[in-house]
């Protein structure tokens, strides 16, 4: 009997100790979660600041295009116009999509750009301007505006640096970062990435594929036995 | 009669040791000594050559330097100034080496958007640039491997890819240093002249480093590279900005690696790749930043991590549209 009561002291005495073990623990991790929040607060903070030190300056196309004009004046001097030089005393077509349905301007140009007719984005009323979907217009140096409203999700994407290129400082305390607006890397008319040439390559042969001639030299070899 | 005989056998015997040719005897010993005594310095010169060669291009100063993290303010400085006037001899340039070291609460990390990435390899370029690479054999930091779709075993890809891209049946991956947080390369150092430091980056102490390769070998990302031989670049198209950890110019028999540019990015520029780049595929910041595009991206995209089951537990990741 007495064996029994020492053990049953025993397993109390473990009892209250794994308690205590457990109460101090807790307070130690809930006290380093303050800390670490404390420092994610300062951080924040830290980070408000820094936006405030240099801006992010997205890069803006140069205004409304001009159209160079065919031909010289009889000094050579070539000359552009303006869009509405023509467009303003013209009928719109709102329905046109395609470049071969143009009678007489534009016919060289390629779109590629979903099914969308030229007013969808262009302003039949305000030709040296843009047109959002609600009609309103919009300057051709806030083009973004009007892309967004259909790639929202590139938009979001942009805002977040994940959509992109971009140059200058990741840390805004100590400069300014530039940023490409979308026509910057897509033509508007055909706005698919083109495809680019591989210039600079390293003389490294890592996993350079068999030549494909020692392989068939192989296989009849194999062939032959 | 019993006794006589082995008399005269003994004479006999004595007789025939004197009559030997002991003289011819001992000139052939020592012809083989002598030989293999030749063999065996000359042997020992070939292997000490080496040596001779370094002691000739290595100064006492040189030799007897500290490792990076031992060296005092003012030992620093002595390393950078004979650095950079070593440069100015060997490459007629000036140039100004730096000793950049992590911004407090920050941690580097780098991501790569799968989707958009077309294998135009002008990062590779930018860093072959950037970093003083030798110019002949192209030298950069980061292998743009063409995939084939449909896996992400880096192994089943080629690096020897050209023309237009993107291929239609394929995807690009670049890769560089992933500046792990258990990086296997640091872990294999003998002489641990290759760390880790606060903000994440694998740094190499160039003049610590003995050339033995292990780091090369442990490194599941292929990222390290070993200097054959002294890089050649034109005066000219040194980069001047430069700094002892990262850009210098690396001395023959080193490995050396990408450091996320921390001649730029510690002054809180973006690396020389993501300003290349451009599709707009690399995305750069400070993890520890709430607000930083990295955090944004880890949050809302589908993220990858290139051999993630190895542990090494990467600061660079790739994502997906």
């Amino acid at each position: 009997m007495p064996r029994i009561a020492s053990l049953f002291f025993a397993v109390l005495l473990c009892l209250f100790a794994s308690m205590a073990l457990a109460v101090l623990w807790q307070s130690v991790n809930s006290a380093d979660a303050h800390a670490s929040r404390v420092a994610e607060a300062h951080m924040s903070q830290a980070s408000a600041n820094w936006k405030e030190a240099h801006p992010v300056i997205i890069r803006k196309p140069s205004g409304p295009p001009r159209i160079e004009l065919a031909g010289t004046d009889p000094q050579g001097r070539t000359a552009s116009v303006a869009c509405s030089t023509c467009h303003s005393v013209r009928q719109a077509n709102l329905e046109n999509k395609a470049a071969a349905t143009l009678d007489e301007f534009h016919q060289g140009m390629t779109f590629n750009h979903g099914n969308i007719t030229c007013y969808a984005c262009h302003n039949p009323n305000e030709s040296d301007a843009l047109r959002l979907a609600d009609g309103s217009s919009v300057a051709y140096e806030n083009v973004m505006t009007l892309c967004s409203q259909c790639h929202s999700k590139q938009a979001d994407s942009f805002a977040h640096g994940a959509h992109g290129g971009m140059n200058g400082h990741w840390d805004l305390s100590r400069g300014p970062q530039m940023k490409n607006n979308c026509i910057d890397c897509h033509d508007p008319h055909v706005p698919k990435y083109p495809k680019m040439i591989v210039g600079f390559k390293p003389k490294d042969r890592f996993n350079e594929p068999s030549n494909s001639e020692h392989q068939q030299e192989g296989t009849a070899a194999h062939d032959k036995h | 009669m019993t006794n006589t005989e082995p008399n005269n056998t003994q004479q006999a015997e004595s007789s025939a040791n004197r009559s030997l040719p002991i003289v011819e005897n001992f000139t052939r010993r020592a012809v083989v000594k002598g030989g293999f005594a030749t063999l065996g310095a000359a042997a020992f010169v070939a292997a000490v050559s080496p040596l001779r060669q370094a002691a000739k291009s290595t100064t006492a100063v040189e030799f007897m330097q500290q490792h990076y993290t031992e060296l005092s303010p003012e030992q620093k400085a002595d390393v950078i100034a004979r650095l950079e006037a070593e440069t100015k001899e060997k490459y007629g340039a000036d140039v100004t080496i730096a000793d950049d070291r992590p911004i407090p609460g920050t941690k580097f990390v780098y991501a790569i958007n799968l989707s958009v990435c077309n294998g135009n390899g002008k990062c590779v370029e930018a860093c072959h640039k950037e970093n003083n690479h030798d110019r002949s054999t192209n030298q950069s930091y980061i292998r743009v491997i063409e995939m084939p779709k449909g896996t992400m075993d880096m192994e089943k890809g080629s690096t020897t890819y050209s023309g237009i891209v993107p291929k239609d049946d394929k995807f690009y991956l670049p890769v560089q240093c992933q500046q792990c947080d258990e990086p296997p390369c640091v872990e294999v150092c003998p002489v641990k002249a290759t760390w880790k430091e606060e903000d994440g980056i694998v740094v190499v102490d160039y003049n610590w480093c003995i050339g033995c390769r292990y780091c090369e070998a442990a490194c599941p990302y292929h990222a390290r590279r070993f200097n054959w031989k002294q890089p050649e670049v034109p005066s000219e198209e040194l980069n001047p900005d430069q700094s002892y950890l990262s850009n210098r110019v690396r001395p023959v028999g080193v490995v050396e690696k990408c450091t996320y540019c921390l001649h730029r990015t510690r002054r809180g520029k973006l690396p020389a790749c993501l300003e290349a780049c451009p599709t707009g595929a690399r995305v750069f910041g400070n993890i520890l930043d709430k607000n930083s595009n990295i955090r944004w991206i880890l949050e809302n995209k589908r993220v990858y991590i290139l051999k993630e089951e190895l542990g090494t537990k990467p600061a660079f990741f790739y994502y997906f549209d």
